[in-house]
């Protein structure tokens, strides 16, 4: 109320310096995605992240967010106008903001900027991501198991590393339990269009597959695997209520404590950019319960979830690539910096990769 | 043959809510009004149905409160663009902006929820008929209504004196108010019955193609319902095969993935585009006839003299 009177009795400089005051209590820390937070997948675990971190630090910080920012030039503005907002900390969550982070976090070399799952850094610009494959194998291992006609669905967004190497991932799972196991593959090109992810899962199933996987966003996919009374994965969220017969499990992200420990270093002034790969061991990556499944394959994806909890990789040799040629050795693991340039299959996968 | 059956049920789905819009607006246009908010009224629809779905747990319930929701959301086009002339360009397109920020603010608190699907059709001895039994008697409510709107549309249209009221109302909105017809009224009515047939869309999404309700689930759909009236030339059958060989070809290539055909998925991906326009291109490929078919006031607002 007082600072009310103030700046309805003094000029404008002063409502100005009022408000500015007001803003340096608290840090802005603001988010852009490139979903709708209600796609109840991606985008919207992201937002429960940020919400996580309202929650956690509650007066310290006032949050922000754009969605629905398309990947390209108009990612640019979006960054720019939260810049010049006054974010202080950045978070840019989609593949597709790589360059215009990078672009205008050179322009605001006070801002913090952090990029989630590219690979370019800057003095402000930090990179993060979660190691979503680790969850992938497991899930290939359900598949395995559970599949009688020994044939997925997978469904697909858009050739990126990212999917490329949850696509490996599952096949080298499937096929430590099946080394028959196949996956039927079918691009959709698009991250967010249910009705279409819905056909694909019809599709899939139309041709033999019992199990539908997918690297897309909405639950449409799994509720076609309950209406035929097969079986199915879900992805970023548990999407149990929408198939409570058909999920397996889901493969969720958990941002919230990433966000939350990045705030924090932000406010304590300790913020250095990093470059983070979360996995199952830092809670980033889980698996929702194992569901509609028998006790001994539950008892395998629980013992291989705490496998690669306590530090194995599955990308661990032998593996040959998709023409045969060999590329891990017996025993050798697969270093980072291959994993997020992926851009090739591992031997059985039946597609080929568009280029 | 069960995949084929399959195959066919499932291009059904995807191209009914396309054939609803595309109906609606082609009504809407033979008026003589341009409406591009489809998408935004196809979205209000989707998410009204889902809503009340949802909440009084009566799918047909949905179904009504769709309907109800796209033909309101349409009032705000009519009230602006008919009564106060405004740009039809401009105010459908804000139109449709409007429907998917509008749509995500009410159905926050329906995201995560599972919706109500509406039954398909089962007729006893009927539906069990092998292989036309599931195709003829066993799909869900909309497809058939759909089926019937394209046949009452072209009944009304070419046959009626109303219907030919409303063409030429589209063809010369001067003329016929010199004969003393009520264009405006006229026009009002089309436009809502358009929202009404886009908000029906909508509702297919949310309660039979995709039983949830995320934001943008539309997904360009009315959009495409648009372009379709056009390269269809204002024609219902022609609207009516567009909607199925666009939808034939998007299942198809879902279908060629899945079976591994060595083409690039970028491609696949367009050829529903791609082969809907090449194939309605060469159905209208006479000039004159569709010129003739063009309502030749479209799109221009008219403000009654007296």
């Amino acid at each position: 109320m007082k600072r009310l009177l103030i700046a309805l009795m003094t000029t404008t400089a002063a409502m100005s310096l009022a408000a500015s005051a007001q803003a340096a209590d608290k840090l802005k820390a603001c988010w852009v995605y490139t979903g709708p937070i209600g796609d109840f997948g991606y985008s919207y675990q992201h937002d429960q992240g940020r919400l996580e971190v309202e929650k956690a630090l509650g007066d310290k910080v006032e949050t922000a967010y754009l969605e629905n920012v398309s990947e390209g030039p108009d990612a640019d503005r979006a960054f720019e106008r939260l810049a010049r907002e006054g974010c202080k900390i950045i978070f840019g969550t989609s593949f597709g903001f790589m360059d215009p982070e990078v672009k205008v976090a050179k322009k605001f070399p006070k801002v913090m900027f952090e990029h989630a799952t590219g690979y370019k850094t800057g003095d402000n610009l930090g990179i993060y991501n979660a190691r979503f494959y680790e969850g992938r194998y497991v899930l290939g291992q359900i598949a395995a198991k559970e599949s009688k006609a020994g044939v997925a669905g997978y469904i697909v967004s858009f050739p990126i590393p990212e999917v490329v190497m949850g696509i490996n991932s599952f096949m080298l799972g499937a096929q430590s339990i099946n080394p028959n196991f196949k996956a039927k593959i079918v691009w959709v090109n698009s991250w967010f269009d249910p009705g279409k992810e819905a056909d694909a899962a019809k599709a899939l199933f139309d041709q033999g597959a019992d199990i539908v996987v997918q690297h897309t966003d909405s639950t449409a996919a799994l509720q076609v695997a309950e209406e035929r009374k097969l079986h199915g994965f879900g992805q970023s969220s548990d999407m149990i209520k929408f198939a409570p017969n058909a999920q397996l499990t889901s493969l969720t992200d958990e941002w919230g404590p990433y966000y939350i420990s990045r705030v924090q270093a932000a406010l304590d002034g300790t913020w250095k950019p990093d470059n983070v790969w979360l996995g199952i061991k830092d809670g980033a990556v889980k698996l929702a319960p194992f569901t509609n499944m028998p006790d001994d394959v539950k008892a395998m994806a629980e013992a291989t979830t705490k496998k690669i909890s306590d530090g194995w990789n599955p990308f661990t040799g032998p593996v040959a690539k998709q023409d045969g040629t060999p590329w891990l050795k017996d025993g050798e693991v697969a270093d980072d910096g291959t994993l997020l340039g992926m851009n090739f299959y591992v031997k059985g996968v039946d597609d080929k990769l568009p280029q | 043959m069960d995949i084929t059956v399959n195959i066919l049920l499932t291009i059904a789905t995807a191209a009914t809510p396309l054939l609803i819009a595309a109906i609606g607006e082609l009504v809407v246009e033979r008026s003589g009004v341009l409406n591009l908010g489809v998408e935004g009224m196809m979205i209000m629809g989707a998410v009204g149905g889902f809503g009340a779905g949802y909440l009084t747990g009566s799918p047909w319930i949905g179904l009504l409160a769709a309907i109800a929701m796209g033909a309101v959301f349409s009032l705000l086009f009519a009230v602006m663009t008919l009564s106060l002339a405004t740009n039809q360009v401009a105010t459908g397109l804000s139109l449709t902006l409007l429907g998917l920020g509008l749509s995500g603010m009410m159905g926050t608190s329906f995201v995560g929820q599972p919706g109500e699907r509406l039954p398909n059709l089962y007729i006893p001895v009927l539906t069990d008929i092998p292989v036309v039994g599931r195709l003829l008697f066993g799909q869900d409510p909309i497809f058939y209504i759909s089926i019937a709107l394209t046949a009452a549309v072209m009944w009304f249209l070419f046959k009626t004196r109303t219907g030919l009221t409303l063409r030429s109302i589209g063809d010369s909105h001067t003329s016929a108010h010199a004969l003393g017809i009520k264009v405006i009224r006229y026009r009002y009515l089309s436009v809502i019955f358009g929202g009404a047939c886009a908000g029906l869309a909508g509702g297919h999404l949310s309660l039979v193609y995709t039983p949830q309700w995320v934001e943008n689930m539309s997904a360009g759909r009315g959009w495409i319902a648009l372009a379709l009236v056009v390269f269809a030339s204002w024609r219902p059958w022609r609207v009516l095969a567009g909607a199925y060989i666009f939808g034939a070809v998007w299942i198809g290539q879902l279908h060629a993935q899945a079976f591994g055909i060595p083409v690039p998925s970028q491609l696949l991906s367009s050829l529903p585009y791609l082969a809907t326009v090449v194939v309605l291109v060469l159905i209208s490929r006479n000039k004159r006839l569709t010129m003739m078919n063009t309502p030749a006031s479209l799109g221009q607002p008219f403000v009654p003299d007296r």
